[in-house]
């Protein structure tokens, strides 16, 4: 421990602390803004600068050390001229535009200005040149952004594809990738990391609002939408309803009140997506284990941002992803068929939009491969913050909505499909049908849980074998299936780089873009950096929701046997494959 | 294929080498010693050379001068320019043409040829030998003992003048902590700047356990009008080979980096053959001079960034990285380049290193004045009569620097202000001119020792126009990383713009002032939290310039445009035409004998006219 005088109190902190966390234990907050807890230190704002006696200039208290006898004020005149003096400095190159900005009540640099108590500006200037940059998934705004580099770091550090850099230097520096080419045209992966942590507005979601509320209003189009499992987890946040509440029945209700013709569940297509992938898997497995060879081990394509980065950063690999689509997109093509034959509506007509806690799906529903009959799977897709928006803009209130219903055909999911949503989820959900497909018997463990894939470590493990197997499935008699999950794509390149070097050994692996899986996915509020545990609350919120289910298992879910009776005839079958099943593009490094 | 066949295992392969270099260059009746500096070069010292190699053959001396063509002989305002031995006659501005009358009537005739010397400005007297000139007589040479004496290209005469004697005597003698208790003994600081004790900075390096270390040479010198490190590069580059065995024995690093900026291309040249030099004849690479001791440099040029002189934004670039400064702690000599101990010097720091250990640290040490120990390098550039290098022990009053050694200033004209540091000094006025230069003296003027860059600035200079010049410099270098020093210097500039452009408020001043403060309390690294000096020590030494800018709207100096014109007084002018015919802009008009006009809004105020007028009809208003 040291010991050391913040303001005037005694201050124990633990050794390492910096000033910025020992004055937090004092129960002083120290005005800061690119700093992010846990994520990214680099000191480059100057706002939470301090005065310790003894050193001649202000220090950045989110990066001096605490020490033993440290004497510190934290707001004396000297330090609140010279914060207001640097936030002065930093609203002077930031177009004033607050009121219509997306980020308006939800800024932390608007925030910032208010607990400084800054009532005018005394400095003026021209403005850095502003660059602006709209790719599918994300939009980027150099004029709003503070250089916190915030999003490098995530993208560097915790994502580990690095496309986007400081580029210039002082005043002209903007964040960009090389050459300040277009994120489009980078290997950028759309996970949208970035716009989670930016403070501003310079990183958003490329906004898709517009175009929903257009369908919405247009008579001749039958709108229906779905919504991913992770929202539920994660969308009361927004309207300042407890961390790791399901709002799953406001949602639904929400989403009928918004005027959508149809509600339906992503989750039912989770459960198709166990189908079709688990079984997929045990096709690869008998092809290995009867000799005939297979490419193993099989990696989940649930996540759009993961395949793009696996085709730029590993396109020798790809025969290693599942085939099946990713779950809304598999919905999208199972409406604008299956459903529109019920409908007797032509698919023309159909507008569907998924509600997804992800960036990388806007840029998803754009690829070739996403549609059928030339028709796209999925016309539009909105983040769980542009939900918001629209809630918001529709008057809706949403904390005292009663709980509604998801609509039938494609409304209806085991516990199977909510836990989609979390990193492990996909695996646990997948063998919790494959082994009792293959043993008749339910997957062992407590409540149907896969202890050691569940949790946000970064990579987990874990084996399964199978013993009494039914006849049909002799060639797995003994077979123990190692399994591997992952989640944030710097962690995936750990599992990849064996994959490539064929020294993988395992049979399965679980792969979710963004760190924790959907539940933290770029599209999701901004929960962090204000609630520390955001990440295990919205997790538990999906555990919730699936035990809850009298369904746990996604075989067992009538309307997806229901579905194949009727419609698709067998999993991984013909129907399947054209509607349900994809390709992938190797593209490299530099390949669009 | 290396050319050196000869190797250098032994402190008596050291030895016989000096000896028979000493030898081959005795019997000469004239050495020469021809300034190949960087600015004499940029001045065609090449035909100088050219020249005297022609004449020397053809008058049959061959045998009787020896031409040595060396680094920068210190008075580049008189360049080309070079030195006669054993007389040790001065003789600058060189041409062609005056080296065949040299080699006839001096080399030959034994004549020094007066009127080719230096010239005193004030008694037009001639003053040939260096001995009688202010300023090579007030110099120490220290750091710069080589530069001007040897053949650069020379490993030869590098070892001739005692060259790699110190890294034997520290391999073979002192060992690595008597030699960094040598240094530490010295006082030498670190010359880069911030003055820090070198011997503290190897012992600190010393101290860090065993395993892959580095020293790293800061050659990015970056403020505009300093030379000094390229002098020494360009003119002594074994110095710094040699400094940096000694400094990487003593903390233990067997690879050493030379970061140096790629617009100094014939440093990075002069450098890389020392570097092949010694590796060619054993002194880098294993074993060297027999001892355990294995080394090898490396030079990496940087891409003209100033902040990548700061030793953290080095790293990063030397690691592949933007050069932006990295938050300390931690420190280099902790956690440096990959993440090893790395110790960096400057260029300076390190051509003492030598000189320290063959001279003992005693005798260095009588140089200098209380903390500050030894010599410093200068590099005088503005308005001084004798604009070049020098190396003054410390402790000599500034005056000396600008009026003996430097010779005043040019034209006659009264002295005004003075620039240490580059951009991240102060201006100093009249009253300091006895301050002692050393590092406290200069920091309590408001100044800073800095690198050495001293630029002298006569009555002609705006103050206010001076501090928008470094305040530009520094915004246009500023990294951008932090708020600071990236928005803070765009706005500072944006202010002096304003007073200059004769829109400023006297709130403004107060405004820079506020922001100067916050600066240089705030921002990251030394580069932002200095950036803001010439404005705080303008805003100090010179206000009332300020204030005429911003209340009169009068630029005092007749620097700044916006806060002047140019008329025609029609009672002096005869319509001569002269003006009219030199303006650039042509806007002057009128008939030939008929009194002119200058068209306001085209005059481009560039002074030409009031230069050509005969009958100073011209006037500033």
């Amino acid at each position: 421990m040291v010991e050391l005088t913040i303001n005037g109190k005694h201050v124990s902190a633990p050794d390492g602390s910096t000033v910025m966390e020992a004055a937090k234990l004092a129960g002083i907050d120290i005005p800061h803004l690119c700093h992010l807890p846990g994520i990214h230190t680099n000191g480059s704002c100057r706002i939470c600068v301090v005065e310790i006696e003894g050193m001649k200039n202000l220090m950045a208290s989110c990066i001096v050390k605490a020490t033993d006898g440290m004497v510190v004020h934290t707001s004396t005149e000297r330090v609140r001229l010279a914060r207001k003096i640097i936030y002065d400095l930093l609203i002077s190159n930031h177009p004033q535009d607050c009121t219509f900005c997306s980020r308006n009540q939800n800024c932390e640099l608007q925030i910032l200005g208010s607990t400084l108590g800054i009532q005018e500006t005394h400095i003026h200037g021209k403005k850095s040149p502003a660059r602006v940059d709209i790719s599918p998934a994300i939009a980027r705004n150099s004029a709003k952004c503070i250089l916190c580099r915030r999003c490098v770091t995530v993208c560097h550090d915790v994502q580990g594809v690095g496309v986007i850099y400081a580029q210039n230097r002082g005043f002209n520096t903007v964040i960009a990738p090389a050459t300040c080419a277009p994120l489009e045209s980078t290997d950028c992966a759309m996970c949208g990391q970035c716009t989670l942590v930016c403070p501003t507005a310079a990183l958003t979601e490329t906004d898709s609002t517009e175009k929903v509320w257009n369908a919405l209003t247009n008579p001749e189009k039958r709108v229906i939408v779905q919504v991913a499992p992770a929202v539920r987890a994660a969308l009361g946040e927004d309207f300042h309803m407890p961390v790791g509440q399901p709002v799953t029945g406001k949602l639904a209700t929400a989403l009928h009140d918004l005027g959508f013709d149809d509600v339906f569940d992503t989750n039912f297509a989770a459960d198709l997506t166990i189908m079709e992938e688990g079984t997929e898997l045990l096709q690869r497995l008998k092809a290995a284990l009867t000799g005939e060879g297979a490419v193993l081990p099989m990696i989940t394509s649930c996540s759009p941002g993961w395949i793009k980065h696996c085709e730029h950063a590993f396109p020798s690999e790809l025969d290693h992803l599942s085939t099946c689509k990713s779950p809304h997109t598999m919905m999208g093509a199972v409406i604008k068929s299956y459903y529109a034959e019920k409908l007797g509506v032509e698919p023309k007509d159909i507008y569907v939009v998924s509600v997804m806690p992800c960036t990388a799906k806007k840029y998803e529903i754009q690829r070739p491969e996403m549609q059928n009959g030339g028709y796209p799977n999925v016309d539009a897709v909105i983040t769980t913050r542009e939900l918001t928006r629209m809630i918001r803009t529709m008057g809706i209130d949403f904390p005292n909505l009663p709980d509604g219903k998801f609509d039938a055909p494609l409304g209806f999911s085991s516990g199977a499909a909510d836990i989609f949503g979390v990193t492990g989820g996909v695996m646990e959900a997948a063998l919790r049908t494959v082994y009792e497909l293959v043993t008749g018997r339910e997957m062992p463990g407590e409540n149907l849980h896969l202890k050691p894939i569940m949790g946000l470590e970064k990579i987990k493990e874990a084996s399964l074998t199978f013993e009494n197997v039914k006849p049909e499935y002799s060639f797995l008699e003994g077979v123990t299936a190692r399994i591997a999950v992952t989640s944030g794509l710097k962690n995936a390149d750990v599992l990849m780089e064996q994959v490539k070097n064929g020294e993988s050994p395992y049979h399965f692996i679980e792969v979710m873009g963004c760190p924790g899986g959907c539940i933290n996915g770029g599209g999701q509020p901004r929960t962090l950096g204000h609630v520390a545990d955001y990440r295990e609350r919205r997790m538990q919120a999906l555990y919730i929701e699936d035990e809850g289910k009298q369904v746990r298992k996604s075989h067992e879910n009538p309307d997806i046997i229901a579905l194949y009776e009727n419609y698709l005839g067998e999993p991984c079958g013909h129907k399947s494959h054209e509607l349900l099943h994809t390709t992938y593009t190797p593209r490299g490094k530099f390949d669009q | 294929m290396s050319i050196y066949t000869l190797k250098l295992n032994t402190v008596k392969d050291l030895e016989e080498l000096r000896q028979s270099f000493q030898e081959s260059t005795t019997g000469y009746r004239h050495t020469i010693y021809v300034c190949g500096g960087a600015g004499c070069n940029s001045s065609n010292s090449d035909a100088i050379v050219q020249a005297l190699k022609k004449a020397i053959t053809l008058r049959g001396l061959s045998q009787e001068v020896r031409l040595v063509v060396t680094g920068c002989v210190g008075l580049c305002a008189q360049g080309p320019c070079m030195i006669v031995d054993p007389e040790g006659v001065f003789y600058g501005n060189l041409t062609p043409e005056k080296i065949k009358m040299i080699v006839d009537k001096h080399l030959i005739g034994g004549n020094v040829i007066r009127e080719y010397c230096y010239q005193d400005t004030v008694t037009g007297e001639y003053i040939p030998y260096t001995k009688d000139l202010p300023f090579f007589s007030s110099q120490v040479k220290i750091a710069l003992r080589n530069v001007g004496r040897i053949d650069y290209s020379s490993i030869e005469d590098y070892i001739g003048h005692d060259g790699y004697f110190a890294l034997a005597k520290v391999l073979n003698e002192y060992g690595r902590e008597r030699t960094i208790q040598e240094i530490t003994d010295s006082g030498l600081r670190g010359r880069g700047g911030a003055g820090f004790p070198t011997g503290t900075k190897w012992k600190s390096g010393f101290d860090q356990p065993e395993g892959q270390k580095y020293i790293i040479c800061n050659a990015d010198e970056g403020d505009p009008g300093a030379f000094m490190d390229r002098s020494i590069l360009e003119g002594d580059p074994h110095s710094i080979v040699e400094a940096l065995l000694i400094g990487g024995y003593c903390i233990g690093a067997n690879k050493g980096y030379v970061y140096v900026r790629a617009e100094y291309p014939l440093a990075v040249e002069r450098l890389t053959e020392a570097i092949q030099q010694a590796r060619d004849t054993g002194l880098l690479g294993e074993h060297i001079l027999g001892s355990d001791f294995n080394f090898d440099i490396e030079i990496r040029i940087g891409a003209g960034a100033f902040v990548c002189g700061e030793e953290t934004a080095l790293i990063n670039s030397i690691e592949g990285h933007r050069g932006e400064p990295r938050q300390k702690p931690p420190f280099p000599f902790q956690s440096g380049l990959w993440g090893c101990p790395t110790t960096i010097n400057n260029v300076e720091t390190l051509a003492n290193v030598p000189a320290i250990i063959n001279m003992g640290a005693e005798k260095y040490a009588s140089y200098g004045v209380g903390r500050s120990k030894g010599t410093k390098v200068f590099a005088l550039a503005g308005d001084l009569v004798n604009s070049g290098i020098i190396e003054i022990p410390m402790g000599i009053p500034l005056r000396d620097i600008i009026f003996k050694i430097g010779g005043g200033m040019k034209d006659g004209k009264a002295f005004k202000a003075v620039q240490t540091g580059g951009p991240s000094g102060g201006c100093l006025t009249q009253e300091h001119l006895d301050v002692s230069v050393d590092y406290e003296s200069l920091t309590q003027a408001g100044a800073i020792m800095g690198s050495g860059g001293l630029i002298a600035m006569d009555e002609n200079t705006c103050l206010v126009d001076t501090a928008r010049y470094f305040v530009d410099f520094v915004k246009d270098e500023s990294c951008g990383h932090c708020v600071p020093c990236r928005d803070g210097t765009t706005r500072m500039l944006e202010l002096l713009e304003k007073i200059t452009g004769g829109q400023g408020e006297m709130e403004d001043l107060d405004n820079l002032e506020i922001l100067a403060r916050t600066i240089s309390q705030t921002a990251m690294c030394a580069l932002g939290q200095t950036s803001p000096n010439p404005v705080l020590t303008t805003l100090k030494y010179f206000r009332d310039e300020y204030v005429a800018h911003v209340r009169d709207k009068k630029c005092p100096a007749h620097v700044c445009t916006a806060l002047f014109t140019y008329t025609i007084d029609s009672d002096k002018c005869r319509g001569c035409t002269l003006c009219a015919r030199n303006c650039p802009v042509d806007a002057i008009s009128g008939e030939k004998g008929q009194p002119h006009i200058i068209d306001a809004s085209a005059c481009i105020k560039c002074g030409t006219c009031k230069q050509n007028c005969r009958f100073d009809a011209i006037v500033l208003n």
